[in-house]
């Protein structure tokens, strides 16, 4: 099955999801063709509603598309079975919520090695590799804190390195930042900056254009269908604080 | 009282909109409240067979053993047993007892000859009492079918008969003389097979087998006088013999035994007396009617117990089901309490509809209870005539209903009066119920497989939740492991001896089969309870760790090891419980303990039976799309 398709790390074509039959057919994304290259950080923006999620889930490997090819790093994703989905999740992609999803009784470590240990690494391995990330992230010293007891913008970084524990091929990140507050959405910005600098693959869905503004590419996305591809100049260029109006 | 009538009202609009759960609650607590009524209805029930036998054999109000040669013992018996009465003796013992005060009619005294049966390839020890061709007018065996002794014909007790499997005109030997079955009768003035021994202990054989026989105990039989004495002269020449007495009080027939018990006091043996011989043996009938009760007694002695632990099985899935309920109920109590509702009254609300349950399944298990109990009654061959309805005194509702309200009480009211204390905005915002967090299991569960991971920290997040299980397979493995222990000594104590059925081990097994299935469904049904409760608990979980990497199989996987960590260690405990269970109830003096192989085989049974039971709602709860569980989650 598996056929190297050009450079691009994610590749989508005539992707399309569905719910309901005839009179309540509602088309969640209708015919999606994307490209996504090595490295690049690609916002999709809309209005809610519009099939954003949906369709990162579908690149994701979290639902399965009506009609249409994914490929993930050269391998066709959407025929692959369940088992092969997860292995998918596991290894090659790493989620960040809107609603951060994290599991309320396991501290902030105990969460971000999850996924490690998911994986069958040594409970060993898996700590040290969480608490690098924690680390990286700027919450050693919240390692042991539960979720309850860290601020919004802490567990959505918490989330950003739980995402990362397995150094996945690409991020998909849902409304990020839609939980949290211009202060707390600096914070994750600029984690997500120093991802992309590390080249890192980043796909993220926003209705909030000034993060938006921050990626590589902008797509606009309405009725389930892409109506823009607008490629950004440079990214950020380090004034994330004066994008998000926290600067001046 | 409108108040009353609103509480009501609710909890029936309640029960309503969730009548699945209702039914199974109903079921769980029906279960306890009919095994309870049919141990409660098994009072005195074989007090009115006793009577009738009694009446038409116009039986004897005290039994008296003479001659003291204890007829069994000399089959195998030791050499220094001391030689019986003459006759003389006898015949003056039995004048003394015909003659004593009260004493308006008497017949006998007849011979007793120790005997060994044989039909077939069985073998039994009997007693074989010498009796006239023509009924005695004291104590006459009533025929239940065939006809009275004659030369050649022997006429067997019904139990004995039906152990032996035989009937009119079926061949048998007598100490290895032929004898044709010439009818079956039953007698008021002795014990039915196979608890002979009840009767006068020193009829009793002291040591098992004899003549290589196998013996559980020995059976009763009549013939002609001449037949039991070569019976006798076959078995060496031992005997005793048996006189019985009419009273003219029959109901001061203990106290007529105890007076000459009182007058002679080595009354309990016979021993040898200087100038009297051996003493005679006095029994009154009361004792027989207590010892006829017996069959009836190890029902009691199976259904009490078993009712007990269904009472707690009950408890357990009141508190798994009510328990979720609860937890459901939040928002509900938030929108009583914004309309005014006070805590007594949400209390009362979430209370009374279990209240309601437990009224309805108190109903239905006396009834149930009450119509079944005859089923179990039978007073056994050994008498006529049927128990009647069984009692169903307001003792005995009043006992089931309280049990069946405290089993539903039990387990709910702390949650309901929890609720009722919870702030109105936090109860309506119907947040989740926080899960806790062990971090030791935490811990310890890195190290493991995914599904064990997974289940173990399950386990971690509800502990509650898990040491319901275990208490639910606990109690099961404790009925199971008592089923066991029971054979293990009917094997031991009975199997090894006789090849002939036992009519008490016989309804025993009924009777712990019945309770065994119930225990069993009832367990089934708390499985499956807590297996959805879980899967719904962990919707979150189970999502979170399919999107993080894990597969189907192995959230599933998680999801059944959450109930199987803890059924495996309420199996465990309920092999030590089951066995004490068994040694209380059947007030034996030693411990019987089931065969390792069996115990294996229970404990790996039940995981692999809470595995299937909880891999259905596993499979099914994990087939819910990840993203939309995560969008709702939200």
């Amino acid at each position: 099955m598996s056929q190297t398709v050009n450079e691009s790390m994610l590749r989508a074509r005539g992707l399309r999801k569905e719910y309901g039959r005839e009179a309540s057919l509602v088309r969640a994304v209708d015919g999606v063709d994307l490209d996504v290259p090595a490295g690049e950080t690609l916002a999709v923006m809309g209005p809610s509603g519009c099939g954003k999620s949906t369709l990162l889930h579908l690149l994701g490997g979290l639902d399965r598309p009506s009609a249409g090819e994914i490929w993930l790093a050269g391998q066709r994703i959407d025929q692959m079975s369940e088992r092969g989905m997860a292995a998918l999740r596991r290894d090659a992609v790493g989620f960040v919520f809107q609603a951060f999803h994290l599991m309320d009784e396991l501290t902030a470590v105990e969460n971000v090695e999850l996924p490690a240990l998911l994986a069958g690494r040594s409970p060993r391995a898996a700590r040290q590799r969480a608490t690098e990330l924690l680390d990286q992230v700027g919450l050693a010293d919240r390692a042991r804190h539960l979720p309850s007891q860290l601020s919004g913008g802490q567990r959505q970084r918490v989330a950003v390195a739980r995402a990362l524990a397995n150094a996945p091929l690409i991020v998909l990140a849902d409304e990020p930042t839609g939980n949290l507050d211009s202060e707390a959405t600096l914070d994750v910005l600029q984690l997500f900056e120093s991802l992309h600098e590390a080249g890192q693959t980043l796909v993220i869905v926003t209705h909030d254009a000034r993060i938006a503004a921050t990626a590589d590419r902008l797509i606009s996305m309405r009725d389930g269908a892409f109506v823009d591809d607008t490629r950004l100049t440079g990214g950020t260029g380090n004034k994330l604080s004066a994008l998000i109006g926290l600067d001046g | 009282m409108s108040k009353l009538w609103l509480i009501c009202r609710l909890a029936g609009r309640d029960i309503r909109r969730r009548p699945v759960q209702a039914a199974l609650l109903l079921l769980a607590i029906t279960a306890a409240s009919a095994t309870l009524t049919m141990g409660l209805a098994l009072r005195g029930v074989t007090h009115h067979p006793y009577q009738r036998t009694r009446a038409i054999t116009n039986g004897a109000d005290v039994v008296a053993q003479l001659g003291g040669g204890p007829a069994l013992t000399t089959l195998g018996g030791p050499k220094s047993t001391p030689p019986p009465n003459g006759t003389k003796q006898v015949t003056a013992q039995a004048r003394a007892l015909a003659g004593a005060p009260g004493v308006t009619e008497h017949s006998g005294p007849y011979l007793v000859a120790g005997a060994v049966l044989r039909v077939g390839k069985l073998a039994s020890t009997a007693q074989i009492i010498g009796t006239s061709q023509v009924p005695a007018t004291v104590n006459h065996p009533a025929l239940t079918t065939g006809s009275w002794v004659r030369p050649g014909g022997v006429v067997l007790e019904r139990t004995f008969a039906d152990a032996l499997g035989v009937g009119v005109g079926d061949r048998i030997t007598l100490n290895g003389r032929p004898f044709r079955v010439a009818g079956i009768a039953v007698t008021a003035a002795s014990t039915p097979y196979p608890n002979l021994c009840f009767w006068a202990s020193a009829f009793c054989p002291a040591s098992l087998p004899t003549h290589n026989v196998p013996d559980s105990g020995p059976g009763l039989g009549w013939v002609t006088q001449p037949d039991a004495r070569l019976l006798a002269v076959a078995d060496g020449g031992a005997s005793a013999y048996v006189e019985y007495l009419k009273l003219s009080d029959p109901a001061n027939a203990q106290v007529f035994a105890t007076a000459f018990d009182r007058a002679h006091p080595a009354f309990e043996r016979p021993i040898e007396h200087p100038e009297f011989g051996f003493l005679p043996s006095l029994t009154p009938w009361q004792q027989f009617a207590t010892e006829a009760g017996l069959l009836v007694q190890d029902e009691q002695q199976v259904l009490t117990p078993g009712a007990w632990l269904l009472a707690l099985l009950a408890m357990a899935s009141v508190a798994v089901l009510a328990g979720g309920r609860m937890a459901e109920h939040t928002r509900r109590v938030g929108l009583l309490k914004a309309v005014g509702g006070t805590p007594g009254f949400v209390a009362g609300v979430l209370l009374a509809e279990n209240v309601l349950l437990a009224l309805a399944s108190a109903a239905a298990g006396l009834a149930i209870g009450w119509l079944a109990a005859p089923l179990i009654t039978s007073p056994g061959a050994g008498l006529v005539g049927a128990p009647g309805a069984p009692s169903l005194t307001v003792l005995t509702a009043g006992e089931v209903v309280a049990v069946a309200l405290a089993v539903a009480l039990a387990s709910t009211a702390l949650p309901a009066f929890r609720a009722a204390r919870t702030s109105t905005v936090g109860a309506l915002a119907d947040a989740a119920r926080a899960p806790r967090r062990r971090a030791v299991l935490i811990r310890a569960s890195a190290r493991l497989p995914v599904p064990l991971l997974f289940g173990l920290r399950l386990v971690a997040r509800r502990p509650r939740r898990a040491i319901l299980g275990a208490v639910s397979i606990a109690v099961t493995v404790t009925g199971v492991v008592a089923v066991l222990a029971f054979h293990a000594q009917a094997d031991q104590h009975i199997g090894r001896y006789t090849e002939l059925s036992n009519p008490v081990v016989s309804r025993d097994e009924q009777m712990l089969l019945v309770i065994t299935i119930a225990l069993l469904a009832l367990s089934a049904l708390n499985a499956i309870c807590t297996a959805w409760a879980t899967v719904l608990d962990a919707r979150h979980a189970s999502v979170l760790a399919r999107a993080l990497g894990a597969s189907l199989r192995q959230v599933s996987a998680g999801l059944a090891a959450a109930q199987v960590l803890p059924a495996l260690l309420g199996a465990i405990i309920g092999i030590p419980l089951g066995i004490g269970l068994f040694a209380a109830a059947s007030h034996a003096g030693h411990v019987s303990v089931p065969g390792v192989g069996w115990l294996i085989v229970t404990v790996l049974g039940t995981l692999v039976a809470v595995a299937a039971l909880t891999m259905i709602p596993a499979r099914m709860g994990g087939r819910r799309p990840v993203a939309e569980v995560l969008r709702r989650e939200a």
